[in-house]
C-alpha cells in the first residue's frame, strides 16, 4: 500500500487510465445525470455493490446531496451468495454483510458498481435486490465499462468507456481502500 | 482466509482463526434470517443429507432448515425406517446414500469417532452434528456465535460450565474452542461427572457450585443425560437439583451482566429454576435462533466444490 502524499502519475506496473482528478469529475458528472434523469431525488435509493461500489454509491450521496441539498438512502449488498460460479468453486469466497435499511417499494435503485465487465456480477445483483424487495425500477451507474458482456446488461451511467482486451486486468483503487483514488490497466 | 477442509469433525481440530471465519461467515447469514425473504440461492443444486442415529428434533431441525434456506435439497435418514435395522454398517448405509449424490452428510451418531469414521470413508463433506460423548461442534459454535453477539470478547472471558460435563459433547466442543479463544473456562460438577485429567486441556474444575459461579460472564447449563448414564452418579435429582441447580440466588453471584446458556432440552426445576430459564438473562431461545444462522454459515463454507 502507498501513503497518500505519493502521487506518482504512472506506476511501473499498471498503464493509468483516470487519475483522482477524471475520476471526480466523473462521479459528479454521473451524480448530475441521475438527478437528472430521475426528475429530482424523490423516490431515488443507491445501493452500491461490495466492494468498491459501496465506496462509490457513498461519494455519489454527498455528489447528489450538494446539487439538491438531500441525502438520499443508501444500501450496501454482498452478492457472494448470488454468484453463478459458486457451485465451481473449491474454496468459497468470504461473505460480507448485506444491509438495505430502507423498503424498496415504489423506490427508483440505482446500482452502483466499479467495473462493468461480463455483466455477471449485475444479475446476481438485481436477483439479490429483487429477494430483498420490489423496487420500482433499477438503474445502473458504473466507474468505468470494459466491455466483453455474456449477459444483456447495459449501463444507464458510465464514468467511462474502456476498451479492453479480455484478458487484460482493469483495478479500479479509491481512497477508502488506503489507494491513490486511479483507475489502471495492470501489465501483465 | 478460507476454511480448507472437507468436513467439520471437531473443534479439537479447529484453528481460532478458523473459529472466527466461522462466526463471521454466521454474521452475513442471521441478516439473510431476518429478511422477509429467508433464502438465498447459494446451495442450489446441492444436496445435503441428514443421517441421524439417535433422537434430535431441534438439531435436525435446525439443519433443515439452515440447508433449505440456502436453496439446498434435504433429505432426512431414519435408521428406524432404513436398513439399519436389517443389519447394514454406518459406512455402507453412507456410501449408498453418496451413490445418489449427496454433497454433504449431516451425522448424528451414538458413537465417539463416528463422524471420523464417516469422512474417511466417503467423498461428501461430513458434518458432525454430535458423536457419542466426543464432539458437537456446531452447538458449540452457535453457542460461542451468542456470546459474541451479546457483544463480549473471548479474551479473558470467564465462562463456567456446568453439569455432567463427563457424558457432554456440547461441553467438550466449547471447552475446546473458548481456551483457544482465550477465555477462562470453569467447570462446575460433582466429582463423578469430571472426566479423569480435563484440567490439561486448560479448564479449572470447581465442585462448589457457589465458587465456581463467582465473577463469571456466562453460565452454561448441562443438561442431566441420564439416558447416557450407566451406573448412578449422584443418590438423587433432588440432592443434584439442590447442589447444582442454577437458581435465582446463584445467578446474583456472578458478574452483573451475566448470560444463562443451556443447549436444551431443558429440565425445569432441576438443572436449571423456572425463574432463571425465563428472566432476562437468560439466552436459550437466543441460542436457537442463531443456530440457524450458524449451521447456514457451515453449509456454505463446507458447500465449495470438491477436488
Amino acid at each position: 500500500m502507498t501513503s497518500p502524499t505519493n502521487k506518482p502519475t504512472e506506476r511501473k506496473d499498471e498503464k493509468l487510465i483516470m487519475d483522482a482528478g477524471d475520476i471526480s469529475r466523473a462521479m459528479m458528472r454521473i451524480a448530475h445525470e441521475i438527478v437528472e434523469r430521475n426528475k429530482g431525488v424523490k423516490n431515488l435509493t443507491l445501493v452500491g455493490i461490495r466492494t468498491g461500489g459501496v465506496y462509490l454509491a457513498h461519494r455519489l450521496v454527498k455528489r447528489i446531496q450538494s446539487i439538491e441539498g438531500v441525502q438520499v438512502p443508501i444500501g450496501e449488498l454482498d452478492i457472494t451468495l448470488y454468484r453463478d460460479d459458486l457451485a465451481l468453486r473449491k474454496d468459497q469466497p468470504i461473505l460480507r454483510k448485506t444491509s438495505v435499511p430502507f423498503d424498496m417499494t415504489n423506490k427508483v435503485v440505482v446500482l452502483v458498481d466499479d467495473v462493468l465487465f461480463t455483466g455477471r456480477t449485475i444479475r446476481a445483483a438485481m436477483d439479490s435486490l429483487m429477494d430483498l424487495g420490489r423496487p420500482e425500477e433499477i438503474q445502473l451507474a458504473v466507474l468505468v465499462d470494459r466491455g466483453h458482456r455474456q449477459l444483456p446488461i447495459k449501463a444507464n451511467y458510465i464514468g467511462k468507456n474502456l476498451p479492453t482486451s479480455r484478458d487484460e486486468q482493469v483495478q479500479v483503487l479509491l481512497e477508502e481502500d488506503g489507494e491513490d483514488d486511479r483507475v489502471v490497466i495492470l501489465k501483465a | 482466509m478460507s476454511l480448507k477442509r472437507k468436513d467439520l469433525l471437531s473443534l479439537a481440530s479447529l484453528s481460532a482463526d478458523e473459529i472466527t471465519l466461522i462466526l463471521e461467515t454466521a454474521d452475513s447469514f442471521k441478516e439473510v434470517t431476518g429478511r422477509e425473504i429467508k433464502k438465498v440461492p447459494a446451495l442450489r443444486g446441492k444436496t445435503v443429507v441428514n443421517l441421524f442415529f439417535e433422537p434430535s428434533t431441534r438439531t435436525r431441525t435446525s439443519f433443515e432448515l439452515a440447508a433449505k434456506r440456502l436453496s439446498a435439497d434435504v433429505i432426512n435418514f431414519a435408521p428406524s425406517s432404513s436398513s439399519v435395522v436389517k443389519g447394514e454398517t454406518l459406512l455402507d448405509t453412507a456410501r449408498n446414500i453418496e451413490a445418489m449424490q449427496a454433497d454433504i452428510i449431516v451425522l448424528r451418531h451414538s458413537s465417539a469417532g463416528a463422524a471420523e469414521t464417516l469422512a474417511n470413508g466417503v467423498k461428501s463433506s461430513v458434518i458432525n452434528a454430535g458423536d457419542g460423548w466426543h464432539e458437537h461442534p456446531t452447538q458449540a459454535l452457535l453457542d460461542l456465535y451468542t456470546i459474541r453477539q451479546r457483544g463480549m470478547s473471548f479474551k479473558g472471558l470467564r465462562v463456567a460450565i456446568v453439569g455432567d460435563v463427563s457424558h457432554s459433547r456440547v461441553a467438550r466442543s466449547n471447552i475446546y474452542a473458548l481456551v483457544k479463544l482465550g477465555a477462562e473456562v470453569r467447570l462446575v460438577g460433582p466429582p463423578t461427572m469430571m472426566p479423569c485429567g480435563v484440567e490439561k486441556l486448560g479448564p479449572k474444575v470447581y465442585h462448589h457450585m457457589d465458587e465456581g459461579l463467582r465473577d463469571v460472564n456466562v453460565i452454561m447449563m448441562l443438561r442431566l443425560q441420564l439416558e447416557r448414564q450407566g451406573r448412578a452418579l449422584f443418590p438423587t435429582i433432588r440432592e443434584y437439583s439442590r447442589l447444582y441447580g442454577l437458581t435465582a440466588d446463584r445467578v446474583r453471584l456472578a458478574d452483573t451482566g451475566v448470560i444463562v446458556m443451556h443447549p436444551g432440552p431443558i429440565n425445569r426445576g432441576v438443572e436449571i429454576a423456572p425463574e432463571v430459564a425465563d428472566s432476562l438473562s437468560s439466552v436459550i431461545l437466543d441460542q436457537v435462533a442463531n443456530g440457524v444462522a450458524v449451521r447456514m454459515g457451515i453449509l456454505y463454507l463446507m458447500s465449495g466444490a470438491n477436488s
